[in-house]
């Protein structure tokens, strides 16, 4: 055994230097710990002041003795490199160590241990922890708002519904591979929206959605015996023709007073809230914002001087201002605007003012994807003789939006974010919905545990957008 | 000829559909302001607007005018802004050299940071902030004191507050120390350009910093006091912090949830910008003699500084738009005092919503030309 320097650990004294080291740091380690969790104090006979210090101290003395660079265990060389590097990044390590430790106790017995599940009144949340009996009651206003809780299953329907065919991309095989597109562009938003402004909303419209429903029904049967030359046209004309017709030449009050056919309930958008109507804005804004944000990235790169400066300025306009200003815009000016009969819903003028404004967003955003390109590709595309939307529908878009899909996510998931802020004009989704609850006065002092609820449910949401965005990212990515 | 008509009919008609739809718009809004009795005009701004604002920077009450009202609005909006800016800067910087550390527990940490803030809305952040953490804080009286003289209590935040005498001659001296700071860097950069020497700049800096104000204190009769919050009772229950500066609540959770969430956004950038930087770029630093902190200071930093400060200036206009939340906490902001109170008084929604719009474009559109003229002076300048 040679001389031992406390001060350089080497590899000669590997052993005692690790027993020693190890000895302190899980010490210090079980100090934290028995102090956190069952509040027993084992260095307690010291002054209050060194007690305190004293698991950082015996640590980072036991994190320097284990320092040993080479030491051949495999395990200690992996610990010495990720947290152990030298003594500020030791301090750092024991320190988020201990922060985990000595949180753990108070937020499981927060969420978990004290908090109180069973019952439906404000009486059984007594204990410290959290009161999720709040959330248990409420949660039907929660999810739909004032949305009456007999018709509730008809948002549960539309979004099931939505959902199976949203997911239909999925089941297709090969020879229906090259409709998608056009299936997710025109055929998917319109029966998307007539199932939310029709079967949603009820009342005598549920007849529009049944014809809509119908004419979609209708022109994808028959579109099978379409040739496919004809296939494209069709598509885009045929269901809102037949959509029209039925609507024009079926009377659907005469059948309503032969008492054969009855429609469901009205309710009005004001009553819409909770999560679904998050989602409902969420889902608008991004069919309506994407569009239109592709037209101004174009307009602002096009060769007309005055399409252009009218792309610029609308741009440069939405993107200057905060949102909370514009749906006030909505709320207030907007209807100075129009013609005095004219009346718009306010759930309407939001999706309106909230796509407009992310739209200029994702213009920015597609902007970039278009001058990362190379020249060459407009070049070639021109050279085989294509036109301008020839070469950008086939040649330049789809490479550009591959560039910008995480922008385009970001750009998203900050629409998601910001739904929140239509509690400007009245319409309460899910924030505002906790707004409203924790003023009941049978419910007062439960904020924390509402706000805690909406978070984890954004977070989730958000969350899986962008890892969503990252898997995109990756399957797209093509070498350059 | 036929192609100059090609270029001209699609602009044509684009301008044609944009001034018809304006013209339609202000059409109909005459005829609705007609309708309604209200007539257009900004006259209104020099009327006395008789409503009190809670918490604002410069004497104001209901007796002043409108336009008084506005300015108040304005500078609580950039006061927030400031202090959001200064802290997502510090927090954001620190956590984005965090994500970059060898140690996994601090990328993780950092990591988990990130990601925990960025996917919550920063409304939700607010509220959170505001009706739930700032409301567990003790009532004045059963506050206590931190380090003595900080008092942080349901009613807000109650620091001491500084009574200078003489601060002319402080602010001369700190004048004085910047100006003779910036006359040694030209020096020492010429000394180092002539003979190839290397002063010592950065101590030299931090020593006029500190000793040219330190003087001002002993020779130029600057005298500093504090004077600490006291607590006064008003009525059996109701007490109060008397004397020092007091922050409202709204002005905490306001900062505090802005700061948090950009944070995280700038840490990203801080990330990228470091990642950015070629490793070559370091090697060839180190090759050439440089140690490692002139590697950092001349070779990395002004590297990644140029991928660094656009992104990051978006964050923070980002941040100057997002303050405009305070709203909904009740923080008398531009919106809330101006597009709120002001609207509902006078009813003038036109002119008060594009007063309020224009002057968050004019705040974006001048820091963004701040921004751009910045990038092209510090673009890499190829031959």
């Amino acid at each position: 055994m040679s001389k031992i320097n406390f001060l350089k650990p080497d590899k000669d004294n590997l052993t005692t230097f690790l027993y020693m080291g190890l000895f302190l740091f899980v010490i210090s380690v079980i100090d934290v710990f028995f102090n956190s969790f069952f509040s027993l104090n084992i260095t307690g006979f010291l002054p209050s002041s060194l007690s305190f210090i004293i698991p950082i101290i015996l640590g980072f003395i036991g994190l320097h003795f284990i320092r040993i660079e080479h030491s051949g265990y495999k395990f200690l060389d992996r610990v010495n490199k990720n947290i152990n590097t030298n003594n500020f990044n030791a301090i750092l390590s024991l320190l988020i160590i201990f922060i985990i430790i000595k949180a753990t106790p108070p937020i499981l017995s927060w969420f978990v241990i004290d908090a109180s599940f069973a019952g439906d009144s404000k009486d059984v949340c007594s204990g410290g922890g959290a009161c999720w009996t709040y959330i248990k009651v409420w949660f039907r206003r929660f999810m739909y708002g004032m949305y009456p809780n007999a018709e509730q299953w008809r948002i549960n329907l539309s979004f099931v519904a939505l959902t199976l065919l949203g997911s239909v991309g999925y089941f297709a095989t090969e020879k229906f591979k090259k409709y998608l597109t056009l299936y997710y562009v025109v055929i998917y938003p319109f029966i998307a929206f007539l199932f939310i402004f029709f079967f949603i909303s009820g009342g005598p419209v549920f007849f529009d959605f049944s014809y809509g429903i119908i004419a979609a029904v209708i022109s994808i049967i028959v579109g099978f015996f379409i040739p496919s030359k004809f296939k494209f046209y069709y598509f885009i004309f045929v269901p809102i023709t037949i959509y029209i017709l039925l609507k024009y030449f079926v009377f659907y009050e005469e059948l309503i007073e032969l008492g054969k056919l009855d429609g469901l309930n009205w309710v009005e958008t004001g009553a819409w809230g909770g999560l679904s109507l998050t989602f409902i804005i969420s889902f608008f804004c991004l069919i309506f914002c994407f569009p239109i944000g592709m037209a101004f990235a174009l307009g602002r790169r096009s060769d007309f001087p005055l399409i252009r400066y009218i792309s610029i300025g609308f741009i440069e306009f939405w993107r200057g201002v905060p949102l909370i200003t514009v749906l006030f815009m909505s709320a207030v000016m907007f209807p100075m605007f129009l013609p005095a009969d004219f009346f718009i819903d306010k759930l309407v003028r939001c999706i309106i003012a909230i796509s407009l404004f992310e739209a200029a967003y994702v213009a920015e955003v597609i902007r970039g994807g278009l001058q990362a390109l190379p020249r060459g590709q407009y070049e070639a595309a021109k050279s085989l003789g294509m036109g301008y939307w020839r070469m950008h529908i086939f040649v330049i878009l789809p490479q550009a939006l591959k560039l910008v899909i995480p922008g385009i996510a970001n750009t998203f998931l900050a629409l998601v974010k910001d739904t929140p802020l239509i509690f400007v004009v009245g319409l309460l989704e899910i924030v505002g919905m906790l707004n409203l609850a924790k003023t009941n006065p049978k419910w007062l002092g439960f904020a924390m545990e509402g706000y805690v609820f909406a978070a984890i449910i954004f977070w989730i949401i958000c969350y899986a957008m962008s890892k969503y965005s990252y898997n995109l990212e990756q399957k797209y990515k093509t070498e350059r | 000829m036929d192609l100059k008509l090609q270029k001209i009919i699609p602009q044509l008609i684009t301008v044609l559909v944009v001034v018809l739809v304006f013209g339609f718009f202000t059409y109909n809004a005459q005829i609705n302001m007609e309708n309604r009795g209200i007539d257009f005009g900004y006259g209104f701004l020099s009327q006395e607007s008789s409503f009190d604002v809670q918490f604002s920077l410069i004497e104001y009450d209901g007796s002043h005018s409108y336009f008084r009202a506005y300015l108040v609005g304005l500078l609580n909006t950039i006061l927030v802004s400031v202090i959001g800016i200064i802290f997502a800067t510090i927090l954001g910087v620190i956590v984005g050299v965090a994500r970059l550390s060898p140690n996994y527990l601090i990328n993780q940490f950092a990591a988990f940071y990130v990601e925990f803030f960025r996917n919550i809305p920063l409304l939700l952040q607010i509220f959170f902030w505001y009706f739930a953490a700032l409301r567990a804080l003790p009532l004045p009286q059963d506050a206590d004191a931190m380090l003595g003289v900080f008092f942080l209590t349901i009613k807000g935040l109650y620091v001491p507050a500084f009574i200078w005498e003489n601060l002319n001659v402080f602010l001369y001296s700190i004048i004085a120390a910047i100006i003779a700071i910036v006359v040694i860097r030209i020096h020492a950069r010429k000394v180092q350009e002539t003979q190839g020497k290397q002063l010592p700049v950065f101590w030299i800096s931090v020593g006029l910093i500190f000793i040219l104000p330190l003087l001002s204190f002993l020779i130029g009769g600057v005298s500093l006091s504090f004077e600490i919050p006291k607590l006064k009772q008003l009525a059996t229950t109701s007490f109060i912090y008397e004397g020092g500066l007091s922050l409202p609540p709204e002005l905490i959770a306001l900062t505090l949830s802005l700061a948090l969430y950009t944070a995280t956004f700038i840490a990203e950038c801080v990330r990228a910008g470091i990642q950015g930087v070629g490793k070559g770029q370091k090697e060839a630093a180190a090759s050439i003699g440089l140690n490692p902190n002139q590697v950092l200071k001349l070779v990395v930093m002004p590297q990644a500084l140029r991928i660094i400060i656009p992104p990051t200036t978006n964050q923070y206009l980002n941040l100057t738009k997002n303050s405009s939340l305070a709203a909904a906490i009740a923080y008398p902001d531009l919106v809330l005092v101006f597009a709120g109170t002001a609207l509902m008084q006078t009813g003038k929604a036109i002119e008060i919503v594009s007063i309020t719009m224009l002057t968050y474009l004019s705040l974006s559109i001048s820091i963004s030309i701040l921004m751009n003229w910045y990038n092209k002076k510090i673009a890499i300048k190829e031959k």
